[in-house]
């Protein structure tokens, strides 16, 4: 009985709302109040995007979990075995495999959302709804797939005997300035991507050298202590940095290189998802005569 | 508070055509040799015609009170498409103001965000979100949608398995379900089978007697009709009339028709893309040759396509349609029809040609007829179309059953051998 009145006073506040469409200038608002209402279509995009994502597949969703075991294997052959790189006294399976976890989230998200807007095409061009939609679902259905292979971490540090530090609340806060930066670049890479179809060719090499920049194979001190202490910075400039140390600090308990490197990468996070919110804003009022 | 759900002023699009026609978007490679080349450019003379504009709609302006529904027609490009984009929020005017009261849902195709791999039923959830509704709003007429569709039994198959046919009746089924203050509709009745357009005119009809505010673009004038009680007349991107739908529609009839009984292409008028088919005239012949815009039921008329093909076309068929004014189709006819005319020309090499065809005497009821004309290959390209080529009207004088001057029905007229035979009991 409440609930329906709640909702028929739900469709009346939408019933009287009058609004002026014309021509924008300048900056956009954000417009969150219309994010608001249709906030149940982030859910719904994001719950198609991870139904589709493994249907008519062999293996289902085994692949959130092969897709990283495969990739730490070959990483341990050639940075470890090869290479001899040091993994800080920490089991090198574990070692890597703590950092794939944020870096596949990361890079997955990036893809995904860069074509997002492209690829949904359709609904754009037909139905208004806030176009930031489309990149926040496709960024958010990755977590599930997360989730999935976080599961195979857990088993990992049963096995190697390692217990989680007294940091793991800071978990969270890891996973969410890494989904803050994909977000940041997301929305760049598909705003861009709807005038310039550049991007799709761009992003897989985007993506693979942002892997080789990022310390998941090797100890971030690798490239830090090389660096002259002034310039330390430079490499800090990679928010994945700061992410993946912040994992195995939380996870594994080694030591962040120092905390202003995280510092810089919250820094430079913050800045991406800003600046790519104004750009998205801006060239969102003409993705459907363009897309 | 005033009772206006829509209120449009001075509204405008533009859109740059030009280099970007073919493609709109473009590559960073084009903008950065652009960035370049601009100074050489701009010596030249070739900026501004690189970023040529043109207005999709422009100044239009009109008022739509709470539970109206209008009518839009036009011919294809006349801007009804960017006028529903505007309004439903899909795209933003270059420039005027459109005021608008109430939750708008907009139809301007079925099936939107569909997802061939997931099911009727999660499909109904998200075509449901995608067009605005609430989940719980989309539960509670989720038998009801189902039930319209005719879709019951395969609810839990992925839609990719569908009959296009069931396809389209549960698209349409979940927007017929939305319950906007306003609806722009664009179209949708021109897909499907006879039965199923049927179903949605009821559909439309509800909508609107339920004191809807309704917007209706389409080229079924007969559905305009039936539908709606005020349009507007788009062409060229203006609001050339404005009246009541009758008089709407006759306006449109009547307008952008050459009177002459010849309609003719120049090489403007024609698209590229109908290369290397071109049109070059369209005509209606009375019995003695002459070409005329009024012909006589009681006579014989003759059409007559004129074209030139600057390359040779396998499987060419080049015919007309012929419709009422009110948008009814009589017939449709192509020169190959005949075998043997399909035989000898397999292959038309190019050249210059004339089609002809005779319609026979007492064969047209009185009034005004379209004629459209089309040329294709079948299930390989179409070349050229035009359903709205030519106006001509027919005269009923003398024709049979003339000596009650009652108006008939229906769009032919023929002298049937009729045979009385009585009986004596």
């Amino acid at each position: 009985m409440s609930e329906a009145a709640k909702q028929e006073s739900e469709s009346t506040q939408l019933a009287s709302r009058r609004f002026v469409i014309k021509p924008q200038s300048g900056m956009a608002a954000l417009n969150l109040r219309d994010l608001w209402l249709f906030r149940e279509l982030i859910f719904f995009l994001t719950w198609r995007d991870i139904k589709v994502r493994y249907k008519q597949t062999l293996l289902g969703a085994g692949w959130a979990i092969l897709q990283p075991v495969l990739q730490m294997l070959v990483f341990n052959v050639l940075f470890g075995d090869l290479a001899g790189l040091s993994s800080g006294g920490i089991p090198r399976p574990v070692f890597t495999y703590a950092a794939l976890l944020p870096w596949n989230l990361f890079s997955t998200a990036i893809s995904d959302a860069g074509r997002s807007l492209v690829s949904n095409r359709n609904m754009i061009t037909k139905v208004y709804f806030p176009r930031l939609i489309v990149p926040l679902s496709s960024i958010l259905s990755g977590v599930v797939d997360f989730a999935i292979a976080f599961l195979i971490l857990i088993a990992m540090m049963i096995y190697y005997g390692i217990a989680p530090t007294a940091a793991l609340w800071t978990l969270p806060l890891y996973l969410i300035l890494s989904l803050t930066t994909a977000l940041g670049v997301g929305l760049w890479l598909s705003a861009l991507n709807v005038h310039y179809r550049d991007i799709r060719y761009l992003i897989p090499f985007l993506t693979q050298f942002w892997m080789l920049a990022t310390p998941i194979a090797y100890l971030s001190s690798e490239v830090f202590n090389r660096l002259p202490d002034n310039l330390e910075w430079l490499y800090a400039l990679n928010p994945m940095v700061g992410v993946i140390e912040g994992f195995r600090n939380a996870l594994l308990g080694t030591e962040i290189y120092s905390t202003n490197v995280l510092w810089i990468s919250v820094a430079v996070a913050v800045t991406l998802l800003v600046s790519g919110l104004f750009y998205f804003r801006r060239m969102e009022r003409t993705f459907a005569d363009t897309v | 508070m005033s009772d206006l759900a829509i209120r449009v002023e001075g509204l405008g699009k533009q859109y740059r055509i030009g280099s970007q026609s073919q493609s709109r978007y473009r590559t960073l490679r084009e903008s950065i040799s652009d960035a370049f080349t601009w100074p050489a450019r701009m010596l030249r003379g070739e900026l501004t015609a690189r970023s040529e504009k043109i207005w999709a709609l422009r100044d239009v302006s009109f008022e739509l009170k709470q539970g109206q529904v209008l009518g839009v027609i036009g011919r294809n490009g006349a801007g009804k498409s960017t006028l529903l984009k505007i309004l439903a929020r899909v795209t933003e005017p270059s420039e005027g103001l459109a005021e608008i009261t109430g939750r708008v849902g907009s139809l301007l195709e079925v099936g939107t965000g569909f997802h061939p791999e997931l099911s009727g039923r999660e499909n109904i959830y998200l075509n449901g979100a995608v067009l605005g509704m609430k989940r719980n709003e989309i539960t509670r007429k989720f038998e009801e949608i189902v039930e319209f569709a005719g879709v019951s039994k395969f609810i839990d198959t992925p839609v990719k398995r569908y009959s296009s046919g069931m396809y389209l009746r549960l698209a349409f089924s979940v927007a017929a379900h939305l319950e906007p203050e306003i609806l722009v509709v664009d179209e949708v009745l021109a897909v499907g089978d006879a039965e199923f357009q049927r179903k949605c005119l009821g559909k439309m009809s509800d909508v609107a007697e339920a004191g809807r505010t309704v917007l209706f673009v389409s080229h079924n004038m007969s559905a305009i009709l039936r539908l709606t009680e005020q349009a507007i007349v788009l062409d060229g991107g203006k609001v050339v009339h404005s009246a009541p739908t009758r008089e709407a529609v006759d306006y449109y009839m009547a307008s952008g028709f050459s009177q002459s009984g010849e309609r003719t292409w120049s090489a403007e008028e024609v698209p590229d893309s109908s290369a290397p088919f071109r049109p070059i005239a369209l005509r209606v012949r009375d019995p003695r040759g002459k070409v005329a815009d009024t012909v006589q039921s009681r006579e014989p008329l003759e059409l007559e396509i004129e074209y030139q093909l600057d390359k040779a076309i396998a499987g060419l068929r080049v015919g007309v349609y012929l419709s009422t004014i009110r948008g009814e189709v009589v017939f449709t006819s192509f020169d190959t029809d005949n075998p043997e005319l399909f035989d000898r020309y397999a292959t038309r090499p190019a050249g210059r040609y004339h089609s002809r065809a005779k319609i026979p005497a007492n064969w047209l009821n009185e009034g005004q007829y379209i004629l459209g004309i089309n040329a294709s290959a079948y299930r390989v390209r179409r070349f050229f179309q035009d359903e709205r080529a030519l106006a001509f009207n027919v005269d009923a004088m003398g024709a049979p059953g003339m000596q009650w001057p009652e108006p008939r029905q229906g769009p032919v007229r023929p002298q049937l051998d009729w045979d009385i035979e009585e009986r004596s009991s």
